[in-house]
């Protein structure tokens, strides 16, 4: 497969792969079919079914991976531009955010043991509440799977902005600002879509909470692993 | 080339952050290290958020796009989740529970706890 040894290949095969995500997205309107989930998993049959080398597509891949680096740099200007709303709010809002970050960790930490998960997929999972640019980092940093914690924090996305409000009813969260803090903490930007649906204060807060939750995480789950285990 | 000198700038932050990360031998990744510069940038007036609006909202806006490569990586390790993709689904949707309840009940907590002082 010579003529597919090219960076090109893998470069085109992902746009596409996205845009049809996308348009199937657009179509049904549900969270279940995420645009990424779809993506990954068609390149995947693609790549199996005409047993294409994972190393072959990614000539292509890197190339779109490499502009992660300047793409987390600037997750800084959306909280730059709302950082009143954070100072406005103050300490709940930040405490709020760190209890869900510690829970994130925690729960997967005691979760994963309860389920019989290895190390391996538990360090993975570790840091999927906050946004995929930061848990993959995070996921490197403490000896996860990258590719799996990117896989695990997009359902942790969906999960989050399909169960988000009922979860919000059943413990009685009714405060707008609380539920939207509670679902970017929990499920960073695909949560957050739910949230801008539930309101305009939900929405924002919930987009604030992602960066700042990100920013936490990063601290806190090295340590916390250290402390647990 | 307005777009090329706010690329600039950003990838300078991003190299910044790498350059401090190892030097110092942090132990938090590079690219959270740019964001933190470049939200102290912002902050400070040093730079304005005009000089990289442009190419950072593009970033933004094509940010889940960029996510693609790295999870067919995950095409690597199916082994390794073929046998337990039921218990990782479960502690993925009883832990964002967990998260979401434990959150949204602190904050209103302590937002009414404020509200009753102010009274």
């Amino acid at each position: 497969m010579d003529y597919l040894n090219t960076p090109i290949f893998g470069f085109i095969i992902s746009i596409i792969a996205f845009q049809i995500g996308l348009f199937i997205n657009k179509k049904t309107k549900k969270a279940i079919f995420n645009p990424l989930i779809i993506a990954i998993g068609l390149i995947m049959i693609l790549l199996l079914s005409f047993n294409i080398d994972y190393e072959i597509y990614n000539k292509g891949g890197s190339i779109i991976s490499f502009f992660l680096g300047p793409a987390t740099v600037v997750l800084a200007v959306p909280l730059f531009k709302q950082i009143e709303r954070l100072k406005s709010s103050g300490i709940p809002v930040l405490v709020g955010i760190i209890v869900g970050c510690t829970t994130a960790v925690v729960s997967v930490f005691f979760l994963s043991k309860l389920f019989g998960l290895t190390e391996t997929l538990s360090t993975s999972l570790l840091p999927k509440s906050v946004t995929a640019a930061i848990s993959m980092e995070i996921s490197k940093q403490i000896g996860g799977i990258p590719a799996l914690t990117v896989a695990v924090t997009v359902l942790t996305g969906i999960t989050g902005n399909v169960i988000g409000s009922y979860v919000c009813k059943l413990f009685r969260i009714k405060d707008e600002v609380a539920t939207g803090v509670a679902m970017g903490t929990a499920s960073h930007a695909i949560g957050t879509a739910k949230a801008m649906e539930l309101g305009e204060v939900q929405g924002a807060m919930s987009s604030l909470a992602i960066s700042v939750a990100g920013l936490i995480t990063v601290f806190l789950a090295p340590w916390l692993l250290q402390l647990l285990s | 080339m307005k777009a090329l000198k706010e690329l600039g700038i950003i990838v300078g932050i991003l190299f910044t952050g790498h350059l401090i990360q190892q030097i110092g031998k942090l132990p938090m990744p590079g690219t959270v290290l740019g964001m933190i510069i470049l939200l102290l940038c912002l902050l400070s007036g040093i730079l304005k958020l005009e000089k990289i609006e442009t190419v950072a909202q593009f970033f933004l806006d094509h940010l889940t796009f960029l996510f693609i490569p790295g999870g067919v990586g995950l095409i690597s390790s199916l082994d390794l989740i073929r046998e337990k993709w039921l218990p990782i689904l479960i502690v993925i949707v009883l832990s964002t529970a967990l998260v979401i309840a434990a959150t949204g009940l602190t904050v209103q907590l302590l937002k009414n706890l404020r509200k009753e002082e102010a009274n």
